[in-house]
């Protein structure tokens, strides 16, 4: 996995509440872009970001919808998204990480996420930063204004910078962070762990002999 | 011997704690997994690293998602791509695989209950939202990604932070034409999409221990819904009559020994939970959604609500714009709303009870002619079942389609979908935005409403109909 440090860039605005699995990867039927992609780069990784938020950000004939922020200047260069309150709810399809990713986008910051989606974040070198309402609603005031749009993200003091220069501290699990600031490959730093697992497994066995599989 | 009163959630989670890794972070060992063809991402993931499925006999893949619920002679490119690589997949792992001619295929939800693959107290995942739904075994069961699917099958853990515990009681005896889905919603009116989020919701009270397990499957389905990974429910004797005789359940000696450790499962009195919710379940009209959220929610004897009279101004402009897309005006009576389609299935409602319920309802009549309805068993065995009890007669004659297992129309997949503009009433659990076609307007109801919305061509009060 990628290693993730520090990251300044455009941040986008999406401040509507629930924003969903289902909005950010399209089902198959669920868009122009999805219903027209080859069945092999449909829910592939490497093809993700062509169907990000398709059904909001291209019409029927697959061209770019104008109103549609991530589609305006300076928006469209965004590699962080302020989001409204539990953005990435819904189903557990990692495709939607996939797919903010393939467009760029590295840091969603929001007052709360979908437990999956926030997980899935992590597995991916995206971070996910949680912070109060009051602050998402001041950062997304700020970043609407394209000549304030750009935000510092420093996972290692842990604080989001705007142009108001105001640091917002946030928290962040000491074991994610490791894992993004060094770009960790958590099945091999696991599979270290398989003899201690496998002790584990067969005392738990030993108490419950109805598990037989 | 304990030192404080512990919840069903927190006793499951400690007896599968193998190491701690942090603050907050734990190396958590997992039972049993589910896999279905959204699977295939996880083993290019364990090829690419050159690792081995620790102990496949642990988990159980079927196709679910993408099987054509029809026609199933002419598979569709898509469907072949994701039915061959589940295959190739589970065969080069060794991991058992229901293939779409077995007697036991059909919605992962719907068959690892079926199978008595569940089993309370286990630790439970599948790279699907809706594992949640195994909750309602009092197993500690939810949905994770396909990164995190590579990880279980390679090490038999996930990295996992606990869950805070949140008690939601439902308290009363509802009416018997108010289900397990019309809690679920009446619960997510109560709390909203985002109430349960960072939470595990246990659910109790005395509709729930009224309740079947199959409601109790839906409610726990649909927690995922309400912001949390997990809903619960502690095993009690429903439980056990349910389980006991299953193919994998245990058997004999050894069942006995499970039922006496499932029996110390349940919370301890004076546990505590984070955070606690009481829902009046005994005045609960059917419920039904307007909005695009699935917390947007009104009884079938209301109306749809106005923005002007939202909580705050950003529920005020979701609410706008979820009326914009629903098409539907403030002050409408739900009970006037006409419907286009009719969709019973899903891993939320397509067990023999749901069915039941809704050919309870339309025995001895027949749908709108405005409406197209469809029946989608959730499994193969329920589909034998429901034909043996004749309920396939009763659908076919009301003027449903009865289909093969599969998710069909709860996401549009495999060709079922509803046409853009066109108004649904659903079994299913999501409401979203072009979540059942680009352009559907989805209303999630229990499956005996849906019959009655089938029959009325609108959204009708079923306690009229049973």
């Amino acid at each position: 996995m990628e290693a993730f440090t520090t990251l300044t860039a455009i941040a986008a605005p999406m401040p509507k509440p629930n924003i969903n699995t289902d909005d950010i990867y399209p089902a198959a039927g669920a868009s122009a872009v999805a219903r027209n992609m080859p069945a092999e780069a449909f829910g592939s990784q490497k093809h993700a970001g062509a169907n990000a938020f398709s059904a909001l950000r291209y019409d029927d004939n697959c061209a770019p919808i104008p109103d549609f922020i991530l589609n305006q200047a300076p928006y469209d260069q965004a590699k962080i998204i302020v989001g409204g309150p539990n953005f990435g709810c819904g189903s557990s399809r990692e495709m939607a990480v996939w797919a903010i990713a393939g467009i760029g986008v590295r840091s969603v910051i929001a007052a709360s996420f979908g437990d999956i989606f926030f997980n899935n974040c992590f597995k991916n070198s995206v971070l996910p930063i949680r912070l109060p309402q009051g602050e998402v609603e001041e950062l997304l005031a700020m970043v609407s204004d394209p000549a304030k749009s750009t935000l510092t993200v420093d996972l290692r003091a842990k604080t989001v910078t705007g142009a108001d220069r105001k640091a917002r501290p946030f928290e962040v699990a000491a074991y994610y962070r490791e894992a993004l600031l060094g770009g960790l490959d958590e099945i091999a730093a696991t599979s270290k762990r398989l003899d201690r697992i496998e002790a584990f497994d067969r005392a738990y066995r030993a108490e419950r002999p109805w598990l037989t599989f | 011997m304990t030192a404080h009163p512990q919840t069903l959630y927190e006793k499951i989670w400690n007896a599968h704690v193998v190491e701690q890794l942090g603050d907050d972070v734990f190396l958590l060992a997992t039972d049993r997994q589910l896999m279905y063809e959204g699977g295939i991402h996880s083993f290019a993931m364990l090829r690419q690293g050159g690792h081995k499925v620790l102990r496949p006999s642990s988990t159980l893949a079927m196709l679910d998602h993408s099987v054509p619920t029809k026609d199933r002679h002419a598979l569709p490119e898509a469907t072949i791509l994701r039915l061959e690589g589940l295959r190739r997949g589970t065969k080069e792992c060794g991991i058992p695989y229901l293939d779409i001619d077995d007697p036991r295929h059909g919605i992962v939800h719907v068959v690892g209950p079926e199978q008595g693959f569940t089993l309370p107290g286990l630790v439970i995942a599948c790279a699907d939202s809706h594992t949640s739904t195994h909750g309602a075994f009092g197993a500690l069961a939810f949905g994770v990604g396909a990164s995190e699917t590579a990880h279980i099958l390679a090490t038999q853990t996930l990295i996992q932070r606990p869950s805070r515990t949140m008690r939601v009681e439902l308290r009363g005896r509802p009416h018997s034409a108010v289900f397990g889905k019309d809690l679920a919603l009446a619960v997510l009116r109560a709390i909203g999409a985002a109430g349960g989020v960072g939470h595990a919701i246990e659910f109790t009270g005395e509709a729930i221990a009224a309740l079947s397990m199959e409601g109790r499957m839906t409610l726990c389905n649909m927690a995922v819904e309400m912001g949390a990974r997990s809903g619960l429910i502690a095993p009690d004797e429903t439980t056990y009559a349910w389980l006991k005789g299953r193919p994998m359940s245990p058997t004999g000696d050894a069942w006995e020994r499970a039922v006496a450790y499932w029996r110390t499962l349940p919370s301890d009195p004076g546990a505590l939970y984070a955070k606690s919710v009481t829902v009046e379940a005994d005045e609960l009209a059917p419920m039904v959604t307007w909005g695009t959220s699935p917390d947007e929610v009104v009884e079938i004897t209301g109306v749809v609500p106005d923005p002007t009279e939202a909580p705050d101004a950003g529920a005020r402009a979701a609410w706008r714009r979820s009326l914009e897309y629903i098409g539907l005006t403030p002050g409408t009576r739900m009970a006037d709303v006409s419907v286009d389609r009719v969709f019973i299935g899903s891993c939320t409602n397509s067990r023999l009870e749901d069915l039941r319920a809704a050919a309870g309802v339309l025995r001895g009549r027949r749908i709108a002619a405005r409406v197209r309805a469809m029946a989608v068993p959730g499994s193969a065995q329920v589909k034998a079942q429901a034909e043996a009890e004749g309920l396939d007669r009763i659908f076919l004659d009301a003027g449903f389609e009865w289909r093969q297992a599969g998710c069909s129309m709860c996401f549009g997949s495999a060709n079922d979908s509803v046409a853009p503009g066109e108004r649904c009433a659903s079994t299913s659990n999501r409401n979203f935005e072009n979540r059942q076609g680009q352009g559907s307007r989805t209303h999630l109801v229990s499956p005996a409403s849906a019959a009655a919305a089938a029959v009325a061509g609108r959204f009708a009060d079923v306690r009229d109909l049973v």
